[in-house]
């Protein structure tokens, strides 16, 4: 036989050595492909068929370094169709690793593997089994299935327990097949062979999972096999080669508690058939041993899983006990674990063991840890919350880093849920704030914001406690924001012990001391943005605090005129000309928030957790974190626009919930959209309505008059905010606009809501509610909008019997001198009220009212008699070619459409 | 209430040829993986592809590196293997031994089947080392195949696997007798 020199000359474990000895990947990769070429070679090459053997070996090997070696499979099959045993096992032992049942060349073994299992030997057969049980398709398991079910039946016991497990594979890739394998899996049963008895009792779990008439046939024919099975192992007290660790046969324990389970499960008389010998392994099985252990948390399973008696559970439930406080991680991990699915069924019974579940919070097993602590979260209820939290914030002191930040959102959590007086919560928040605050939700902090402005009473107490904080641990972020807020607000209470409890130490802050604080947090090199625009805001609210201090505080806002970050920037500038030439509005510019809404912040919290997160990405780039908020709350952006406008409250101060009645509520409604979206043109977002859209445009020059340097500023985050917003359909009183309509209302009110200087345009509508009088009957028209260009007049008419439907004939009239052309009226509703638009009769207004455009429009309340007709307009034409925009809200349209 | 087996809801998922579903009992994978990193014995249950092992090598190389010791041995690994997959690992000298199986799985069980394992290979090879198992990779799957089948348990007795296993190594030592005489040959000639 000539031999050529570059076949695969050298042997398996020359390669081997070959490439253990390759200092390098690449010289690795060298001698792969040596040998990879050279069994290439043999392969296409004739008569080498001893060789194809050590090949394969080389081939397998190669495949478990990550080579590729398709080019084998071919050669698998070759194998297997030889006589001799080592190639058909070297051949099976190919197929399975290098070959899998997506591959068609599968199909091709078929045929091979029908032979081999109706071969003479039992090895041969045994290794077709093996490799049919590993990899066969849903075909080959058809093809196959009645040899295998012959094989069942065989007396060679190796023969029978892999053929057994085969069926396994064979039911679930077709689960029909699972009736004709279920009188055989039920016989073998009655096997003394441990090894036949497992792969038996597994077949038949498959078959329950495969088929609920297999499931009932093994209900009827083998719990009382399954019992005697287990009886026989647990009192056996000698079976020395399945014994593990002095237990005999583990394995087949668990397998047939398994098993039970499935048959008992939901199954009264099966249960209560296996109560007894579900005790007696409980209560008997030894505890010192892995294994033993192993065969208790099965047990255990199987009793919460059935139809078991209280007594057992209890029984159950103590193991489990008994596992937490064993000092082996394993079985405290098992522990844990089903105790977290006991916890449903028995609260009470897991309560008990709370203060041991605690102590596994602590333990040095991370994973061990984390289920501890989602236990601890699952057990929390109003009686034990205050001794568990002390405990958890304890141990956040000591806690790892990388797990800080789990325990910290489960505190948070935990105390935000279970508070029930507000000076606990805030205490333990500002623990976890000087504890953890870099690891710290944003909406954590922002809750606390909304709970210490709500607090009158405390928050003096707030204060002081977050500047004591602060000195401590001032490099937690969270801490630094909160603290710099509060102490922007309440900067008097802190210098002056407002509001001391009576436990209270007393601290002595001069003015300067604050303004040291604020500074010190802007000056840290880890504060970012939304930080330091915080402490800005929180200076110049100091500088109306503490007039004394005003002019340090403008040299500080001054250093920033150049700040490279344009936010800082910008309020740097803004804020130094508020301080410096707007002396006389300047306190009242600066006065403390309103208190923020906490149920209208729950909501959006809700909605924003939910609806955010794709909103929130292009938003981090302007100032992450501050953004779902209520403007006030944590939006320092927002912060001197709001003060600016609450400057309007004051001056006709109207409570802001007097203010809230049904329509006007509605009215905050529309305008909550719409205050918050004032800016998105050009923001493409998937919720837009035609509202929006309508009131992007015409809102920025109503606000130009007012805030001319805030608003860019304005309009680079308000787009952040509007999705969330406009996500919530509730009414959000605390709105940038929100306050506005409260305290509007009464002084535009006065004036029958027809003429309003553009400025103030958006306002317009809020006054109507109050200007309705009895006019239901007649309907007649009303003035929809007026102002010193523009006059239109809605007709209303109401059809019989569809009082939800109004008919609008709008009818615009033009007030100078000048035609308008390319006349375009829009009109958006809330979502409630559906609108239809017909064609306007023209698009070109004679000057001087000689003649005006008419346009008839549907509209239809869902709400009828629950929420009044509203709706905003906008007109747009052209006055000699330029582009005039006009706009408004009707919402003097009679009760009761 | 515990998670139990649905008998009538994974017929449905069953169903599906070729699709092994993920909530059936059963071992997914077997790992041996030296403590440089380096795979030793790999045998997945649940197909995956070829071209991923090494990445699944070391995935699971890097999560067991960096746990310390003293810890418990089992290890979630839905980011690896798929939801509700979890591994159990035995360190013994320069070797990791790992099962990977689904959530059904007893994992106190699974610990003692890799005891199981370990003996065996210890009764095979006489004090089991890494050289031991890289040359003889073959005789571990060998092993290994007696004692799980398709990724279910088939043998938890090590003496019934070794006499197996022995049983099977006459077998090929006999056939390669039968071809001494050719192969010495081609031997020779192709040194």
């Amino acid at each position: 036989m000539a031999l050529n020199p570059f076949s695969s000359g050298t042997r398996l474990r020359d390669m081997i050595r070959a490439i253990r000895a390759s200092k390098t990947a690449a010289e690795e990769r060298a001698v792969v492909r040596r040998e990879c070429a050279a069994i290439r070679t043999a392969i296409s090459e004739r008569g080498q068929e001893e060789l194809r053997h050590r090949n394969m070996a080389k081939l397998m090997f190669i495949h478990m370094l990550g080579y590729p070696t398709h080019f084998g499979q071919m050669e698998c099959l070759k194998l297997i169709a030889a006589v001799g045993y080592p190639e058909k096992r070297i051949g099976y032992l190919g197929l399975m690793l290098l070959l899998d049942e997506r591959q068609e060349v599968l199909m091709l073994v078929t045929n091979s593997l029908k032979q081999d299992l109706n071969h003479s030997s039992p090895f041969i057969v045994g290794l077709a089994l093996c490799a049919l049980g590993n990899i066969c398709s849903a075909e080959m398991a058809r093809d196959l299935a009645p040899e295998v079910e012959k094989l069942l039946r065989s007396r060679d016991v190796n023969t029978k327990k892999k053929a057994a497990l085969c069926s396994v594979r064979i039911v679930r890739k077709v689960p029909d097949l699972a009736e004709n394998f279920m009188g055989l899996a039920a016989s073998l049963l009655k096997e003394k062979h441990h090894g036949v008895l497992i792969s038996a009792v597994q077949l038949c779990t498959e078959l329950c999972k495969a088929s609920k008439d297999a499931l009932e046939y093994l209900r009827k024919n083998c719990i009382e096999g399954l019992v005697r099975i287990l009886r026989d192992v647990s009192n056996s007290s000698y079976a020395p080669e399945y014994d593990v660790a002095g237990i005999s046969d583990p394995f087949l324990h668990i397998r047939v508690l398994k098993l039970m389970r499935m048959l008992g499960q939901g199954d009264a008389d099966c249960s209560e058939y296996m109560n007894d010998i579900l005790a007696q392994v409980a209560t008997k099985t030894e505890s010192n041993k892995n294994a033993g252990n192993a065969i208790l948390y099965e047990c255990v399973e199987t009793i919460m899983g059935i139809e078991a008696t209280s007594g057992l559970r209890v029984l159950a439930i103590n193991i489990l006990g008994r596992f937490l406080s064993n000092r082996d991680n394993n079985i405290r991990y098992v522990a844990l674990n089903i105790l977290m699915r006991a916890i449903t069924v028995d609260t009470q019974a897991v309560q008990r063991h709370r203060v041991t579940i605690l102590e596994c919070v602590k333990d040095a097993d991370a994973s061990i840890r984390k289920r501890a602590l989602e236990l601890v979260f699952l057990l929390v209820n109003d009686t034990n919350v205050k001794p568990l939290t002390k405990e958890l914030v304890d141990y956040l002191d000591v806690a790892d880093p990388d797990f800080k930040e789990d325990l910290t959102a489960k505190i948070c959590s935990i105390t935000e849920k279970f508070s029930q007086e507000k000076l606990w919560y805030l205490d333990q928040m500002f623990k976890v704030l000087s504890l953890a605050g870099n690891h710290v939700k944003d909406d954590v902090w922002h809750a606390l914001i909304v709970v210490i402005s709500n607090a009158s009473e405390l928050q003096g107490y707030a204060v002081r406690s977050l500047y004591t904080a602060l000195r401590a641990y001032s490099e937690q972020g969270s801490l630094l924001r909160v603290a710099v807020w509060c102490i922007g607000e309440y900067g008097e209470m802190l210098v002056n012990n407002v509001g001391m409890l009576e436990a209270e130490p007393p601290i002595t802050v001069t003015e300067s001391d604050a303004v040291d604080a604020v500074e010190l947090g802007f000056n840290r090199y880890s504060a970012d943005v939304t930080t330091r625009s915080m402490c800005l805001v929180a200076l110049l609210k100091l500088s109306s605090r503490f007039p004394s201090m005003s002019e340090r505080i403008k040299l500080i806002v001054a250093q920033n005129k150049e700040n490279m970050v344009l936010e800082l920037q910008q309020r740097s500038i803004e804020f130094g000309s508020i301080i410096q030439r707007h002396q006389s509005i300047r306190s009242s510019l600066l006065e403390r928030m309103p208190v923020l809404d906490e149920a209208a912040y729950l909501v959006k919290r809700a909605s924003a957790t939910q609806a955010t997160t794709p909103a929130y990405k292009p938003a981090s780039r302007v100032t992450p974190g501050d953004l779902k908020l209520p403007n006030g709350v944590a939006k320092p952006a927002a912060a001197p626009l709001v003060d600016l406008l609450d400057l309007s409250s004051d001056d006709a101060p109207v409570p802001s919930t007097s203010a809230t009645t049904t329509p006007n509520d509605f009215l905050q409604d529309l305008l909550g959209i719409g205050g918050t979206n004032l800016p998105t043109a050009g923001v493409p977002s998937a919720s837009t309505d035609i509202l929006m859209d309508l009131l992007s445009i015409g809102s920025s020059p109503s606000q130009n008059g007012l805030l001319d340097s805030t608003s860019p500023g304005q309009a680079e985050k308000k787009p952040v905010s509007a999705v969330p917003q406009v996500v919530s359909p509730v009414p959000e009183p605390i709105d940038l606009l929100g306050s506005l309509s409260s305290s509007a209302s009464s002084s535009a009110g006065t004036k029958s809501s027809t003429v309003v200087p553009q400025v103030v345009d958006l306002l317009d509508g809020l006054s109507a509610s109050t200007s309705v009088s009895g006019l239901e009957d007649a309907l007649p028209s009303i003035t929809a909008f007026q102002s010193a260009t523009l006059k239109i007049v809605f007709d209303l008419r109401k059809q019989l019997g569809k009082p939800q439907e109004t008919t609008i004939h709008a009818t615009f009239t033009n007030l100078t001198s000048t035609t308008y052309t390319d006349f375009i009226f829009q009109a958006a509703v809330p979502k409630f009220i559906q609108l239809r638009l017909d064609p306007a009769s023209g698009n070109v207004v004679p000057a001087s009212g000689k003649g005006s455009v008419t346009q008839g429009f549907n509209v239809t309340n869902s709400q009828h008699g629950q929420k009044p007709l509203a709706m905003r307009i906008r007109m747009s034409y052209k006055v000699n070619g330029e582009d005039r925009l006009e706009q408004g809200q009707v919402s003097n349209f009679p009760l009761g459409l | 209430m515990l998670v139990p087996p649905r008998p009538c809801n994974c017929k449905a998922v069953l169903i599906s040829p070729g699709s092994s579903s993920s909530s059936a009992t059963m071992i997914q994978a077997v790992m041996v993986i030296s403590t440089l990193g380096k795979p030793r014995l790999l045998k997945f249950y649940n197909f995956q592809d070829p071209e991923k092992h090494q990445e699944l090598v070391r995935s699971v190389f890097q999560l067991l590196s960096a746990r310390p010791e003293g810890v418990s041995n089992f290890v979630q690994t839905d980011a690896i293997f798929g939801p509700g997959t979890k591994l159990v690992y035995k360190h013994l000298a320069t070797l990791y031994f790992v099962f990977v199986f689904d959530s059904s799985e007893n994992e106190l069980a699974m610990l003692d089947l890799v005891q199981v394992f370990v003996e065996t290979l210890n009764r095979c090879f006489k004090n089991v080392c890494e050289l031991d198992i890289v040359f003889n990779f073959n005789k571990l799957h060998t092993v290994l195949d007696e004692m799980i089948l398709g990724g279910q348990v088939i043998e938890t007795s090590s003496e019934e696997i070794m006499r197996s296993v022995e049983e099977i190594a006459r077998l090929e030592k006999q056939s390669n007798t039968t071809s001494l005489i050719p192969k010495s040959i081609s031997e020779r000639f192709s040194r």
